[in-house]
């Protein structure tokens, strides 16, 4: 069918656009594009919730800065090797978003909103206050990772394979049986009960997978920086993703990783002329909020914009 | 099938149903009617377990199911359809009624199996049941009035209920709409075997397609019987059908 055919020509397009990003820019083009990855990731983690399931996470950053320190710690303070390292902070973005998860989705809307921020900002205290582990307000500094990751274009084909993987698995969850449901709940939460579907269930099983993918990307920055800072836990890093989302387009599954493109290669560009960047990154936001309710990628579609069935 | 016994619910202070006992037999069509803020819906919300009555029980099929919740009862086999069009107004009438259908195939926590052509003949054949195939790949929110309605009776019948509820099937239509939504319901309800139980304000449509009637007045059962019984009862005439027959 022509939907999942559009979707596996643009993965596959895009991967090979970013795979020849070493052959056509230096070092400096290099860390920009693994950059974008990261970013990709942590928006198509993200749109799960907000496109798919019309779940508003204002706390997304959490997932994203637990699994980044745990894989700092893990690497350097106790030697770790890579694999168990990422696993591992990456299990406890997992942990993270169950527990969180289990409460917040008790909750709706708004409500939703405030208590995945609060947990979130909680993670934050304990980065920001537990000095001896995370290195608190200086930052965790000095990340040690295994040589072939240390050179520029060694992690940037690592992090290519891991956001395609995972990319490639959101997916097949967004149009998978589930991700047909969670459009139903998206839709419709009264009637979806009335249907035997268990909403509070299927919202729990969505923000953990969501935080686990973010978890994925988190883990991928820390390596990326080589260092973890307590910003990255912080409210903005949240409300960043959203920005994303939303410029790219919720309504599609690429959307966010345009969007997440767009406004960091705007950010580069722009922080190198004015210093005015939130300024005209609020110009933008409000011209596509007006004029492209389905996002950037909308410009470029045509017919309806609902998620399941299309790109 | 259903027994409704000692059922009340107090809103703070406002009794909306009070000491409400009803019995549906299996395979009946069982109307509940009476004039607006009888407690029809109120009823019907306690039952399907959307609000948690305040004293009494429900049983369905010998099982006591007070205080369950939406999602447990339907997979008991109860379905429900709401007074105002209750679907997925984004997704295509295919796309509501397979989402229905992937539920009652338990197939909600699937996550890698592509979603598209699932239960794809099993949709279809409900869709044409109710008389929607032309309309199948329309999105369901740009469908007239009766053709939603017609869409929110089909997803309750995805789940393959024993026992249905529909609260005023033929609220806003109009009257050929409502000749229409009878025929297919007494049509549906005769192939499957279904237990009907339903709220009405339109009088002909009550008297062309129940077994039996309860009466609802202020939140209590007034008669319960078949039509005839319940046309001739003079405490009902008095109350509720006054002098002018067809309320």
């Amino acid at each position: 069918m022509s939907a999942a055919r559009t979707s596996l020509l643009v993965g596959v397009l895009m991967t090979a656009v970013f795979a020849a990003v070493p052959f056509f820019f230096g070092d400096y083009g290099v860390y920009l594009g693994a950059e974008i990855l990261i970013y990709i990731l942590f928006a198509l983690a993200f749109n799960l919730m907000l496109g798919q399931g019309g779940l508003v996470s204002f706390g997304h950053a959490a997932y994203f800065a637990i699994a980044s320190y745990a894989v700092a710690i893990l690497l350097t303070t106790y030697s770790w090797p890579l694999l168990p390292a990422f696993v591992v902070a990456v299990a406890l973005s997992c942990a993270a978003a169950v527990v969180i998860g289990a409460l917040c989705v008790r909750l709706t809307a708004i409500y939703f909103a405030m208590l995945t921020l609060a947990f979130s900002q909680l993670v934050w205290a304990i980065a920001f206050k537990w000095n001896a582990v995370t290195g608190g307000d200086e930052g965790f500094v000095g990340v040690s990772v295994p040589q072939y990751l240390a050179e520029p274009t060694g992690f940037f084909y690592f992090a290519l394979a891991i956001v395609a993987v995972c990319a490639v698995l959101l997916w097949l969850i967004t149009h998978s049986a589930f991700g047909r449901i969670l459009r139903a709940t998206k839709e419709n939460p009264r009637r979806a009960e009335f249907l035997g579907i268990n909403v509070r269930r299927i919202r729990l099983v969505t923000f953990v997978i969501s935080g686990t993918f973010t978890g994925v990307a988190g883990a991928l920055f820390a390596i990326f920086n080589r260092a973890v800072f307590v910003e990255s836990a912080w409210w903005t890093k949240s409300a960043e993703v959203l920005v994303m989302t939303i410029l790219g387009g919720v309504g599609s599954f690429f959307g966010p990783a345009l969007g997440a493109t767009v406004l960091i290669l705007l950010d580069r560009l722009i922080t190198e002329f004015t210093q005015y960047w939130p300024t005209v990154l609020a110009i933008i936001l409000i011209a596509v909020l007006f004029f492209l309710p389905n996002g950037l990628i909308g410009a470029f579609r045509r017919g309806r914009s609902t998620g399941a069935g299309d790109a | 099938m259903l027994e409704i016994s000692g059922l009340s619910k107090d809103f703070s202070g406002f009794l909306a149903l009070s000491d409400v006992n009803l019995s549906v037999r299996e395979g009946e069509r069982h109307a509940v009617i009476g004039p607006n803020g009888a407690g029809k819906s109120t009823l019907f919300n306690a039952i399907s377990g959307y609000l948690k009555p305040t004293t009494g029980r429900v049983h369905l099929s010998g099982n006591d199911i007070t205080g369950e919740k939406p999602h447990t009862l339907v997979r008991r086999g109860m379905g429900r359809s709401f007074q105002r069009v209750n679907i997925f107004p984004d997704l295509t009438v295919h796309e509501n009624v397979q989402a229905a259908l992937l539920a009652h195939h338990k197939r909600m926590f699937d996550l890698f199996t592509p979603g598209a052509k699932l239960y794809r003949d099993e949709t279809n054949a409900i869709i044409e049941q109710v008389g929607l195939s032309e309309e199948a790949a329309r999105v369901s929110g740009t469908l007239a009035y009766g053709k939603q309605k017609q869409l929110e009776f089909a997803l309750s019948l995805a789940t393959d209920p024993k026992i249905l509820l529909l609260d005023e099937p033929t609220a806003g239509m109009s009257p050929r709409e409502t000749m229409e939504i009878l025929a297919l319901i007494k049509r549906i309800q005769e192939a499957r075997g279904l237990t009907l139980v339903f709220t009405e304000h339109d009088m002909e449509f009550v008297f062309a397609i129940a077994d039996r009637l309860t009466v609802l007045v202020q939140g209590t059962p007034l008669a319960t019987g078949s039509p005839e019984e319940v046309r001739d009862n003079e405490d009902v005439q008095r109350v509720y059908l006054g002098g002018h027959g067809a309320a």
